[in-house]
């Protein structure tokens, strides 16, 4: 296999790893601190219960993402050194604070698990607070610094070399604040969706225990408001990219020749070596209203990309509808929840809705990962947009192809564990097991 | 362009995380490579203890690395650009063990059946920490040997050799000795009021220090001609001597606790010891990081980069140091 192809698919494969964990600890702290508070407001014990349950399923998915995270802090030098010698000075300033954010959280995660008997119920609570805010950081942090390899700033250019580093720019890059806030609240969707998935097939299956009940209720207070905001965050980036990143947005709406008044086109399969597209639904004007709020805007095609610097057209407009799909899907759901809520008609009242929330429990995460599919193959042939390219910054070391193996057959088999493990965990252990 | 007292300032702190993590994430490999050991009548309360020692912790203490290699490639992008290219394959098998040994001790602790699948997650674990020690060991040894440097020739004279000498060998294996002798000597200590678990700890410390020692002795034989700018470092320069009496000094007074049964004093002798094996590391090849040409100075980032890191520093410092004394205080206090 050609080296940089190795590469960019042990990058994508770590990171399409870590995404799943690093998620997971963004979330899962915001629904552990949320039962442990309802458990000390009414005495119930089965809050208390599920603080402790959604701890254990949090302490082996918090390992599993503190190592694939180590993981990548060194790939990002291992597979592209170049990139690193070059953006290492202009972007440290995220990985440090980042840092921090991983040993607060890593502590106060410490803290929370082992220190029930050990620490007071208030400080207790705190720690969680704490990891949960940690989280929310980390995940921040991290992406501010990918934002600004989609717009890079804070620095000039002279001879090929970096100067004038302004760290803080660069921190506060054009692509931060809209991938921040939609990466923030995918978070809470994924886990939100993903544990009310859970428990609403174990009330299909079951008896609705008031464990399940609880369960299912806290886990959608997180992931239905966040669902429900997510196309406008969603509106706000797709924007955003249209100003800042012209060459993506064509590439995830697959248009082309630049158009005037542009339509949207829903489905479909480009083809980029004749420039058309099959299939598809067209809607008039539909893309020059998403992406500039102006039916008549014109919107640029790839025809303004030389044509050996077009990204994959059809993978990232694939994923884009995927995204999209999935969003909508979520978005709609959630307004029947929140609706039934609102009227006061308990959730586990109708089969038919457990249905659904369960077959939306996958739903995020496969959102999270074709958004960032986007967002990540929307950029190439740049590893830093317009500045560096992917192919000038990956490593010298031939036979990339060999980790690449290593690494994939290394992260299934820790899937399976993973996967087996919280098997035996939750799903498998009778509901009101004795907790230690 | 770059600060050169910030510079060292700065290096000085990723040298610091470095010393923390080897004597904290250090002692949890230690903990694996007594895990694999464990044997005669208490064999079970060994491996219980030893699990309960790292569990709350392992993750706050494994981000000392992570500290590491982030304020490397900002602070010395050029140098970190170079050790992960020439040291590639090392570095990805240290990764490996990671993943393996972190997620296998998570799974063993959480598995809440005693079985054989508990006891198959817990040879995952204790092989991992044994591996990953020695490859790390090594990967640090590369460098002090000065053959880092930007690839020429065949893929073995580019990506292999550098890595792979007696001398680089030797300080693999100086490593795993010296990261299982602070862990048995801090379990001494977490046995608390437990008299015979303390003792078979007390034991395993004096055979690994032994055994470390003699290692070490090792290392410096070999690197009069594996590693001779440090050689030289090591044995000739105006801090030599100081240096040598401070690690004869600490070992001798960790043994001599360790007799005493005065294990909370020994276990200040072990993390001295370590720490000086460390510095002496570090002060022999100042100012470079990677020898023979990358320093301190030339591969520093500008210095606008190097004071803001130096502010995140010491923000982030006042956020984490009650946090980790708060940490230990709960965890600790009572061994
Ligand atoms: C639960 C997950 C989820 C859901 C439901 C959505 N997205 Fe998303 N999207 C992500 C998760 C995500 C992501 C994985 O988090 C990305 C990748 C990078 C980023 O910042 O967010 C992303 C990126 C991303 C981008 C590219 C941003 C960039 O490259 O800077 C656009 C234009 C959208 N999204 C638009 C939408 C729209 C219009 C949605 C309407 C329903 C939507 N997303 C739902
Ligand atoms: C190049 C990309 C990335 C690198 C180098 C990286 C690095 C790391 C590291 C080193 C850790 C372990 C910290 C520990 O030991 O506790 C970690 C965990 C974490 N990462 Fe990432 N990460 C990356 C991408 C992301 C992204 C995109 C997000 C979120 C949006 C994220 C969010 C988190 C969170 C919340 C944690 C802590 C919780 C957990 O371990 O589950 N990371 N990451
Ligand atoms: C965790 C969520 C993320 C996912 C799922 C993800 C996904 C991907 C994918 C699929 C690629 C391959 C693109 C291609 O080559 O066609 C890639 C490349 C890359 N990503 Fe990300 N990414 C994530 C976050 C980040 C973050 C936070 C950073 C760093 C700050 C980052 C840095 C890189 C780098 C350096 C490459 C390699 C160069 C390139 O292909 O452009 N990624 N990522």
């Amino acid at each position: 296999m050609h080296d940089l192809l190795a590469a960019r698919g042990q990058m994508a494969m770590s990171l399409g790893f870590h995404i799943i964990f690093a998620v997971v600890g963004i979330g899962m702290p915001v629904l552990m601190v949320l039962a442990e508070w309802r458990w000390r407001r009414t005495g119930e014990s089965v809050y208390l219960e599920l603080a402790r349950r959604w701890a254990r399923g949090t302490a082996i998915l918090f390992a599993v993402g503190a190592v694939s995270g180590t993981v990548l802090s060194f790939e990002l030098g291992l597979l592209w050194p170049r990139f690193m010698a070059f953006a290492g000075p202009v972007i440290g300033m995220p990985f440090s604070l980042e840092g921090f954010a991983f040993f607060t959280e890593a502590i106060f995660l410490g803290i929370y698990l082992y220190g029930w008997e050990r620490v007071s119920r208030r400080a207790h609570l705190l720690a969680g607070v704490a990891v949960a805010v940690s989280g929310v950081a980390s995940g921040i942090f991290v992406v501010m610094a990918n934002a600004w390899m989609n717009t890079p700033a804070g620095f000039r250019m002279a001879a090929g070399r970096v100067v004038s580093v302004d760290p803080l720019a660069a921190l506060f890059n054009p692509a931060a604040f809209q991938q921040t806030l939609h990466m923030t609240l995918a978070a809470f969707v994924a886990t939100g969706f993903a544990v009310a998935g859970i428990h609403a097939a174990l009330l299909l299956r079951g008896p609705a225990t008031p464990f399940h009940r609880a369960a299912l209720g806290l886990a959608l207070l997180v992931g239905v408001p966040a669902a429900i905001l997510q196309p406008l965050s969603g509106d706000i980036s797709a924007r955003a990219v249209a100003r800042q990143q012209p060459a993506k947005l064509a590439a995830l709406e697959a248009l082309f020749t630049t158009t005037t008044g542009a339509p949207l086109t829903i489905g479909g399969l480009p083809d980029a070596a004749d420039g058309t597209m099959r299939f598809g639904l067209r809607i008039p004007y539909g893309l020059s209203l998403l992406a500039f709020h102006d039916p008549a805007a014109r919107v640029a095609g790839l025809d303004q990309v030389p044509r050996a610097d077009w990204p994959p057209v059809a993978i990232v407009h694939l994923a884009f509808q995927a995204m999209v799909g999935l969003g909508t899907f979520l978005a709609l759901l959630s307004l029947v929840i929140a609706w039934r809520t609102w009227r006061r008609r308990p959730i586990a009242g109708s089969r038919g809705l457990l249905r659904a929330i369960a077959i939306a429990g996958p739903c995020g995460f496969l959102a999270i990962e074709a958004g960032w599919t986007v967002t990540e193959v929307g950029r190439q042939p740049w590893i830093i947009t317009g500045i560096l390219r992917t192919r000038d910054a990956v490593t010298p070391m031939p036979g990339i192809a060999v980790p690449f193996a290593l690494f994939t057959l290394l992260y299934i088999g820790l899937a399976a564990a993973v996967v087996w493990l919280l098997y035996r965990q939750i799903v498998r252990m009778p509901a009101a097991a004795p907790h230690g | 362009m770059a600060d050169p007292t910030l510079a060292v300032v700065l290096a000085g702190v990723i040298m610091v995380a470095l010393n923390a993590y080897a004597l904290l994430g250090g002692a949890d490999f230690g903990g694996g490579v007594w895990d694999l050991l464990a044997s005669g009548p208490r064999r079970q309360r060994q491996r219980d203890l030893i699990a309960h020692a790292i569990a709350p912790i392992w993750e706050a203490n494994h981000v000392w690395l992570i500290l590491a290699v982030v304020l490397l490639f900002t602070c010395f992008p050029a140098a970190f650009a170079r050790i992960a290219i020439v040291l590639h394959i090392p570095l990805s098998l240290v990764l490996v063990g990671i993943v393996l040994r972190g997620s296998a001790f998570t799974f063993r602790s959480y598995d809440s059946r005693r079985d054989a699948v508990q006891r198959r997650w817990g040879a995952v674990f204790s092989g991992a920490s044994i591996i990953t020690p020695l490859l790390l060991g090594t990967a640090v040894g590369a460098l002090a040997t000065g053959r880092v440097r930007a690839p020429a020739g065949s893929f073995a004279a580019g990506f292999i050799r550098p890595w792979l000498a007696p001398f680089t060998i030797a300080t693999g294996v100086l490593a795993l000795a010296l990261f299982a002798f602070l862990a048995a000597v801090y379990l001494t200590v977490e046995a608390g009021d437990d008299r015979e678990l303390a003792d078979d700890f007390r034991r395993r410390a004096i055979g690994a220090a032994i055994a470390a020692m003699i290692v070490a002795g090792g290392t410096l034989l070999v690197a009069r001609r594996g590693a001779p700018m440090m050689h030289a470092g090591l044995t000739s320069s105006r801090w030599a001597l100081p240096l040598h009496a401070g690690a004869t000094l600490a070992a001798v007074g960790t043994l001599g606790a360790l007799a005493l049964r005065r294990f909370r004093l020994a276990r200040i002798g072990a993390a001295g010891f370590v720490s000086l094996v460390i510095w002496g590391w570090a002060v022999a090849q100042f100012p470079l990081i990677v020898p023979p040409d990358l320093s301190v100075l030339n591969a520093a980032a500008p210095a606008t980069t190097l004071r803001f890191i130096a502010l995140g520093l010491v923000a982030g410092a006042a956020v984490l140091l009650p946090s980790l004394v708060y940490l230990f205080r709960i965890f600790k206090a009572s061994a």
